[in-house]
């Protein structure tokens, strides 16, 4: 039965796969746009001095609360600031604390998963036991009690998101290195004599890139929602710094009164970042990994 | 007019690159109480046929020409509706795999008996009692306990057994039997043949056996159908067929037949099937031919007949001739 | 006998979980800011008289010592005591946690009423308008903020249209809860015959319940549907196709039964899920619950309940997914039977 659709005559590859998957990115435009979407957002973060209409932090009571309108086209808060301007003000932090804390979770779960999966033995238990336990904890639960633990500071914030996304780095380049270990370039590597450190960082660590990028883009999301989630709860970024999940905490106590702009956007903002990520993420995975293609 | 009558199929697979062409105008015919082998290596379009029969081509793949007619009736054109009252009641198939065709979670019991209440209009009580006896007829023993067992706790041979039962749950006329006996040991599988020669004998149903193994068809089949590349090359009584294999891939075919009285060296057929995403105008199997002409790069050669009931599909038909005799 | 045999590794397989799961609590509460003998001995006290707290408190004791302590005290149900409300964490717990239940449980069949027939359908008719706008909403679902998500309904429902109620609790105020007997306010007050309360509790549970349905509904449908795809490819769904029975039969019979078993096996992610969306649901909607416990107990640098509500999630987290892993032993009959 089977036999019928997957035993069909191949096309023949003619162009390279790097070819072949912008090829195939060509054809997404979803993956695309939300790419776009991700570039523009950083453009802006980057030059927010510059894109931003005005001043984050000047106040004016003379528009305090102000709706939407052509001057202030998001609106302004309780003390007359433009919304526009914190809201791009605030992508800094808001990439960059995601980003920050999925490289360093990327890196140090690399390299103990591989550690772990190559060496194997007792090292191996024992890691995967400490992964097993961090776990255990719903991500955003552990945050809770690690932010609590260590304190809200910027650089507590990103340790507190890197660890809770680690043990899924380390888990995934072990299993990678399970499977890659016993392939034959690795026997090859071996046999010529290689010692071991050099066989797992230049021959083995690059094939376990693709499952680590996907993994990373989808996490850049789910970070940028523990850390608004937090920073809502008053757990993550305090005032007078501006990062948008505070910033739909301090909107919110202002929705009784019908402001809504200033609980709204900020949301928006999160959502769509968030959206894009997951985009790429997804579009990602439907490239690098073939095995999942058509899955979605 | 025969049972079953299969004319100008042509099934295209949608993919990146461009519509692929898995059968290209197939005529078929299957009268009653025959048995056909349809036979080809993975790839030549078999079981896509066997299922265009049954219209249960699924995309990217899509009937896009051609009439499928039993007892004169065009199944191609019917309601959706009408064709599942056909399917399984009187157009049935024996699955590739039988393991992987009974569902895993369900019992066999229920999986059998459901289809004597479908088709059968039975009791649910009766219909159970009926799903014991066609176990028996078809050689499970222990029918009764098996009936509340699950397919893995069957082995390879009792599961296609199981499968042989439901498809002839509803005496079907058409039996469809997609390499029956595909990773199955050889005289389990050899049983499994006799059983349904047998069985088309006392139903009188049709039967139309896929299979890429020209062995098994010389001792099951009636008659052969050579599929290549998505094409007929080649039909005939197996008497004929066998003496006399005019088209030089049905000749590969019979060589690479393992034989216990003559000592011959098997030859492998050489190449591959070919891609049929850009399909040549010309014979698909000239790129592995040793007598292919001038004329085999542009023309399709046509399915002539050659003698009463065996037709060839190749324009080097002399060479042919000369390498039979 | 083999299923037994699964049982029994199952359960030991959580003993090493639960001991790295209290050492990373343990720590967490090790590294909190702050001396907690200094609080309970007041700030005025002299610097012997700290000690003496810090000895009685044993914190003067090697680290592991302490972790021994910490883990006996968890037998005995010590979770310690909050500053805030003056009573042993363990009490505050068991009175906030049938809100939490309730909620939790509510949300989680919405979310699998809602999420199991949406993947059903995306893979039913996959590639078409039906599939695009089911995976549009599934993967919006993902990607909105939960307590965003719990804004807007209550914009839209409570303050624009009105007809959701204030989201202040369980009950609208004026109303006495019904007769404690599972702590569920729907079920009690199905089960004492208060038909005011049930339609007070049933608006109250509606609007928090969508906003963490929500936020899991999209994991479900995608699994679903994923699932659903692979099994409709299968070989015994295109046999069932071919012995000719009905569509309805084939989808929702032969091929959704299979699909729900690795369903099954998420279940205790999406608890994992709804326990984390606790914390902020619950605060947006003024909801009584350990979540909301929790947040509140972390604005007053309460550290003791905090802690707890971590260790307390962790371990019903482990306890979810055991039970999951045992239900799917038993719902699949290949483990059942093999």
């Amino acid at each position: 039965m089977t036999d019928a659709a997957t035993a069909l005559p191949l096309p023949a590859q003619r162009r390279g796969p790097l070819a072949a998957m912008w090829r195939r990115l060509r054809r997404n435009p979803v993956t695309l746009g939300a790419l776009g979407v991700i570039v523009v957002l950083t453009v802006v973060a980057v030059l927010a001095p510059v894109v931003a209409p005005f001043d984050p932090e000047a106040t004016d009571p003379a528009i305090a609360l102000s709706a939407p309108t052509w001057q202030n086209l998001l609106g302004t808060d309780v003390y007359g600031r433009d919304q526009l301007s914190r809201l791009i003000h605030a992508a800094r932090l808001d990439l960059i604390i995601p980003f920050a804390s999925t490289a360093a979770a990327l890196v140090i779960g690399a390299l103990i998963g591989a550690l772990s999966g190559y060496r194997g033995g007792w090292v191996d238990q024992v890691i995967m036991r400490m992964v097993e336990a961090v776990l255990a904890f719903p991500a955003f639960v552990l945050a809770m009690g690690l932010t609590a633990a260590l304190g809200n500071s910027i650089g507590n914030i990103i340790l507190t998101l890197a660890i809770t996304q680690v043990p899924i780095y380390i888990r995934l380049i072990r299993g990678e290195m399970l499977r890659v270990r016993e392939m034959e370039y690795a026997e090859a590597a071996r046999t010529v004599g290689n010692p071991s450190w050099r066989i797992v960082v230049v021959h083995l660590l690059p094939n376990c890139i693709p499952p680590l990028i996907v993994q990373a883009t989808l996490a850049m999301g789910f970070a940028l929602l523990t850390m608004a989630a937090l920073s809502f709860l008053g757990l993550g970024i305090r005032p007078p710094d501006a990062e948008w999940g505070e910033m739909t905490a301090e909107g919110a106590s202002h929705m009784v009164t019908g402001e809504w702009w200033l609980f709204v956007f900020p949301g928006l903002v999160i959502m769509a970042t968030v959206l894009a990520f997951n985009l790429i993420g997804d579009g990602l995975r439907d490239l690098l990994d073939p095995r999942m293609r058509g899955v979605r | 007019m025969s049972l079953l009558e299969v004319s100008g199929l042509t099934v295209h697979f949608a993919t990146d690159d461009g519509p692929v062409e898995a059968v290209h105008g197939l005529d078929l015919s299957v009268g009653a109480g025959e048995i056909l082998g349809l036979v080809g290596e993975s790839g030549s379009g078999k079981s896509v046929t066997g299922f265009s029969i049954l219209r249960l081509i699924r995309p990217p793949g899509r009937i896009v020409r051609g009439s499928v007619r039993l007892d004169g009736r065009d199944l191609l054109t019917l309601p959706e509706e009408e064709m599942r009252r056909i399917r399984g009641a009187r157009i049935a198939l024996v699955p590739q795999s039988p393991r992987t065709a009974l569902n895993p979670v369900i019992t066999i019991g229920t999986q059998i008996a459901r289809l004597f209440e479908l088709h059968g209009d039975l009791s649910r009580r009766a219909a159970w009692n009926r799903g014991i006896e066609a176990l028996d007829q078809v050689g499970v023993p222990d029918a009764a306990r098996r009936m509340g067992q699950y397919a893995h706790q069957l082995s390879g041979g009792t599961c296609q057994r199981v499968m042989i039962a439901m498809a002839l749950a509803s005496s079907p006329q058409l039996l469809i039997a997609d390499e029956p006996t595909t990773g199955l040991d050889v005289s389990i599988a050899a049983r499994i043949l006799g059983l349904l020669r047998e069985l088309g004998t006392r139903t009188g149903a049709a039967i139309i056996l896929i299979t890429h193994d020209l062995g098994v068809v010389a001792e099951t089949c009636h008659r052969v159908a050579v599929m290549h590349a998505g094409q007929l090359v080649e039909t005939g009584t197996v008497r004929a067929l066998f003496r006399q294999p005019l088209h030089p891939y049905t000749r590969a075919l019979v060589r690479s037949i393992p034989r216990i009285d003559r000592e011959v060296a098997l030859e492998p057929i050489p190449g591959a099937v070919p891609s049929l995403l850009h399909a040549s105008p010309g014979c698909r199997y000239m790129a592995r031919c040793p007598h292919a002409l001038e004329v085999c790069r542009k023309n399709k050669p046509s399915l002539d007949v050659v003698e009463a009931d065996h037709r060839v599909a190749c324009h080097a038909l002399e060479a042919n001739r000369a390498a039979v005799a | 006998m083999a299923l037994a045999l699964y049982v029994l590794r199952r359960l030991m397989s959580v003993i090493p979980t639960l001991f790295g799961v209290t050492l990373i609590s343990f720590f967490l509460t090790y590294m909190l800011p702050g001396n907690p003998a200094q609080v309970k001995a007041g700030p005025l006290a002299t610097p012997e008289y700290l000690a003496e707290v810090e000895r009685q408190m044993g914190l003067d004791q090697p680290m592991w010592v302490q972790y021994g302590r910490y883990v006996g005290g968890l037998f005995r149900g010590d979770l310690g005591e909050s500053a805030a409300t003056g009573r042993p964490v363990l009490q505050d717990f068991t009175q906030r946690l049938p809100a939490t239940l309730e909620l939790t449980l509510a949300s989680l069949i919405l979310a699998i009423l809602i999420g199991v027939p949406l993947g059903v359908l995306s893979a039913v008719h996959r590639d078409t308008a039906i599939d695009h706008v089911g995976r549009i909403v599934g993967v919006a679902g993902v990607a909105m903020p939960t307590f965003w998500t719990g804004l807007l309904f209550i914009y839209v429902l409570f303050y624009l249209i009105g007809i959701a109620p204030a989201p202040l609790g369980r009950l609208a105020s004026g109303l006495t809860p019904p007769t404690a007997i599972t702590g569920l306010y729907v079920v009690d007050s199905l089960l004492t015959g208060n038909w005011r309360t049930l339609w007070s509790s049933l608006g109250q549970l509606a609007l928090p319940a969508a906003t963490l349905a929500f936020s899991v509904m999209a994991p479900v449908a995608r699994m679903v549907r994923a699932t659903m795809l692979e099994i409709l490819q299968s070989d015994y769904i295109t046999a069932a196709w071919a012995a000719g029975l009905p569509r309805r039969r084939v989808i929702y019979g032969d091929a959704l039964r299979n699909a729900l078993i690795p369903v099954v096996t998420t279940l205790g992610v999406v608890f994992g899920f709804l326990m984390a969306g606790n914390a902020v649901v619950e605060t947006v909607f003024a909801w009584p619950g350990i979540g909301n416990y929790a947040v509140t107990a972390l604005m007053t640098k309460d550290s003791g309940p905090i802690q707890s509500f971590v260790l307390f999630v962790a371990v019903m987290y482990v306890i979810v997914n055991l039970i999951v892993d045992l239900l799917y032993a038993v719902v699949d009959p290949r483990t059942r039977l093999s």
